[in-house]
């Protein structure tokens, strides 16, 4: 992997194009769980009234605040890839993690009530499979100096009109 | 059982008492799921002939096959009860994460039987099931209601279905409302209401197990790929409003409570026109990777911040059939019925009927006062303000509205009765429900089609409009072979309202639309689902099945052949202007359909299910309930 040169990656949702189907919870679920579950999906959709839509999974925050909040020093944080790892026999499901996110990007799973978060399908080589499947592209696996960099290239497209088209090479 | 969970729920309102009910392999066999399912479920509960509003009426939630897996579109539940709109069966879908939830909370289905004597929110909670008090509820619009219970259980994964103040009121055309999605036009609302039944949720925290997990996730990942090519591409950018020009072109839009085909103004309510000046964003149903839904606003004028999706049925029953141009309107009128849980189709076509009314002198301005208006509305066609006032009094059954909230059946039987005129002559109702956007006057198969469906005048139910349009038969014409075309249709659209799948992904299979493109694969969706072994024929006898238990409830409930009729106005009034002007569908005609289309599906000349069928189907007790 190409490292960042701001922060590491994460799994970002374009509210503008999210639609709310929740395909990415399914696809979720299963790949962790080998069922379909949105109890058990990494990534969830919110669904703030009819037309304010988007997913949301882990951040990968620098000094994670989950990572710290711990009590049980259950949760560590990948140095290369940002990915919070939790370990399940020092979590006992206090939930503090869950507070310190501001994104509500971690949940706990309703059987064995232990936290559980997005790990960006870091075993698969296809990556994160919520992406793979967004229908409409709306999910990306990207960091925020290429979001930026994408902003910017956008801008451009969008303002300037360029008077000049390439003319026919006949 | 994979797929499947093998057991529905019942409710008894009236002693607060619920129990579980175990079904084997083969019942599900036989009725797959969604309007089938429903239907079943219903014919088992309740008492014939019984009253729609009284306790005998069951409420039957029947869940779809996919529902809970990524299946695309598959996140639809059927939902049936007798119809106080028709008194024959109500069937109808919804595409919602309630499926969802009642799939994870481990129910096929549910079935509330009773009344209670105090408004009641039905909590089930996987399978624990709470009465609790609904006073909280009352009098709120359908999303309110959503927001009030996600806020009470601080859980967005509790869904709802809800009814609104319209169901409360038990305005005959009410629905029952999830995610603002609605389980529309047979008058469910009203029949929640009649049992003091404000909204049911449901939780589920189990995960969804199918027997072939790897072929189910390679057929979905290709299904929701191919859903966002060419064969969608209609229903993602414009919406189904994009029929609009198109039924305008043929002379099919109904105009001015079905009086002409064309209208005028017709760019001005365009799904083109929608896109360009109102919509703000497209969103999706459950497990939907279409997402059809066009969310519209309104930015200026007195209906400034007013806002809902906006589909084909519901644009043309507010806008060109009620000769309004302007569509802040049209996009009031909807935003309206969606929030008090109205069905928008058949608030249109009755507010057209009062419009014609007003305009032959039938009713009067001062019939229609109200609050807001106290002297009264002039209720001509175009006038947008005083419809959305009518609207506002059938929902709040205020003056006339007490009588318009009956439907136009009753309501014209009403008014005649006392006034002495012939206003039944422009109430477009089949069986009491009001018709779609497609004029069967032009479309001869498709006549038809509406003429003998099991829920009244419904486009959802027969596609036989498709034939006719597409020009694959002569659409002003008859011969022998329509009444095959309009039986196909309708088992066709059956097979995908029973598994139930929408529509729209019909054509993402293989690129064609028709069983041999479509059926294959859905046998293999099935298989992949189920462990079964279903093939094409399998799929074919779905649809069949589906139909024959909606069609022997009817009959069980009554029906005779003379229920299977069209509006007057389409056997006597012709259109003057536009494509299809000039025709209509005479008796003779309308008696020549009917007989060709019975002799099509295997009936008797009278419409009757004959034992032998019954019995090849798998339905010798119904056979028997029937007395053939």
């Amino acid at each position: 992997m190409v490292a960042s040169t701001s922060k590491y990656k994460y799994v970002v949702c374009d509210p503008n194009l999210c639609i709310g189907c929740q395909i990415c919870e399914y696809v979720c679920s299963y790949t962790k769980t080998g069922e379909y579950n949105s109890y058990r999906s990494r990534i969830r959709t919110v669904r703030a009234d009819e037309v304010l839509i988007t997913a949301i999974a882990c951040r990968t925050c620098e000094n994670a605040p989950c990572v710290i909040a711990c009590p049980r020093d259950a949760l560590t944080q990948d140095s290369v890839t940002g990915i919070i790892h939790i370990d399940s026999v020092k979590c006992d499901g206090c939930a503090w993690c869950v507070e310190a996110c501001d994104f509500g990007a971690i949940s706990i799973n309703p059987i064995n009530k232990l936290a559980e978060i997005c790990d960006q399908c870091e075993t698969l080589e296809e990556g994160p499979q919520c992406v793979k499947w967004c229908p409409k592209d709306a999910l990306e696996y990207t960091t925020p100096d290429q979001r930026a960099q994408k902003s910017r290239r956008e801008l451009i497209k969008d303002s300037i009109e360029f008077p000049i088209k390439a003319k026919d090479p006949k | 059982m994979f797929g499947y969970c093998g057991k529905i729920l019942h409710i008894d309102l009236t002693n607060r008492k619920h129990w579980t009910e175990e079904k084997p392999e083969e019942w599900y066999k036989l009725w797959i799921g969604g309007v089938s399912m429903a239907t079943r479920l219903c014919w088992e509960n309740i008492t014939p002939k019984c009253d729609p509003y009284s306790p005998e009426n069951p409420i039957c939630f029947a869940n779809g096959i996919f529902s809970g897996t990524p299946v695309p579109v598959g996140g639809k539940f059927g939902l049936a009860s007798k119809s106080p709109l028709t008194g024959f069966i109500g069937d109808s879908l919804s595409g919602s994460w309630f499926s969802v939830a009642m799939k994870r909370a481990l129910w096929d289905g549910i079935v509330i039987h009773g009344s209670s004597d105090k408004w009641i929110h039905l909590f089930i909670d996987d399978d624990r099931v709470e009465f609790l008090d609904a006073t909280y509820l009352l009098g709120k619009g359908t999303y309110e209601t959503e927001e009030a219970i996600r806020e009470k259980f601080g859980d967005d994964q509790v869904r709802s279905c809800t009814i609104g103040p319209c169901g409360e009121n038990m305005v005959r055309f009410s629905n029952v409302t999830n995610d603002g999605r609605q389980a529309g036009r047979t008058g469910h609302g009203a029949v929640w209401a009649s049992k003091k039944l404000k909204a049911v949720s449901v939780r589920g925290t189990n995960g969804v197990k199918v027997a072939d997990p790897d072929t189910l996730m390679q057929m979905s990942f290709d299904i929701t790929a191919a859903a966002q090519g060419e064969s969608t591409k209609k229903y993602r950018l414009y919406g189904t409003s994009t029929n609009m020009l198109n039924m305008n072109k043929h002379g099919l839009l109904p105009t001015r409570n079905y009086q002409e085909g064309t209208f005028e103004f017709a760019e001005m309510v365009s799904g083109e026109y929608l896109d360009e000046h109102h919509k703000v964003k497209v969103i999706a149903c459950a497990q939907c990777p279409i997402a059809c839904e066009q969310m519209s606003m309104v930015q200026t004028g007195p209906f400034a911040g007013a806002m809902t999706g906006v589909e084909y049925e519901s644009l043309q029953a507010n806008s060109s059939n009620l000769g309004i141009s302007d569509m802040r309107a049209c996009i009031q009128l909807l935003e309206l019925a969606d929030h008090a849980g109205m069905d928008s189709m058949s608030m249109g076509v009755t507010i057209s009927y009062a419009m014609e009314c007003y305009e032959k002198g039938v009713l009067k301005k001062e019939d229609f006062k109200c609050t807001q208006f106290p002297e009264g509305i002039e209720l001509n066609f175009g006038n947008g303000e005083g419809a959305v006032a009518l609207a506002k009094m059938i929902r709040d059954r205020e003056g006339i509205g007490n009588l318009l909230a009956e439907g136009t059946r009753i309501a014209s039987k009403a008014i005649d009765e006392e006034r002495g005129t012939e206003s039944y002559k422009w109430a477009m109702n089949i069986k009491g429900l009001e018709c779609p956007g497609y004029d069967a006057r032009g479309l001869k198969t498709f006549s038809v089609g509406l003429a003998v469906g099991t829920r009244g005048g419904c486009h959802n139910r027969s596609a036989a409009y498709d034939p006719d349009i597409q020009g694959e038969v002569n659409r002003f014409t008859i011969d022998e072979t329509r009444g095959k075309v309009a039986a196909d249709s309708e088992e066709y659209a059956a097979v995908y309202d029973t598994l139930p799948l929408c529509k729209f992904i019909r054509r993402c299979f293989t690129g064609k639309a028709d069983r041999a493109g479509a059926w294959p694969s859905i046998a293999k969706l099935i298989n992949a689902t189920t462990g079964w072994h279903y093939d094409y024929d399998d799929v074919d006898m779905i649809g069949i099945r589906a139909h024959t238990i909606k069609k022997a409830f009817n009959i069980r409930e009554g029906w005779t052949t003379e229920d299977d009729d069209l509006p007057w106005r389409w056997k006597h009034d012709p259109m003057t202007k536009g494509a299809s002007a000039g025709y209509i569908v005479t008796e003779e005609e309308l008696a020549y359909l009917k007989d060709i289309y019975y002799k099509a599906k295997g009936w008797t000349a009278d419409g009757m299910l004959p034992k032998e069928l019954l019995v090849k189907l798998g339905m010798p007790d119904v056979a028997e309930q029937i007395g053939v």
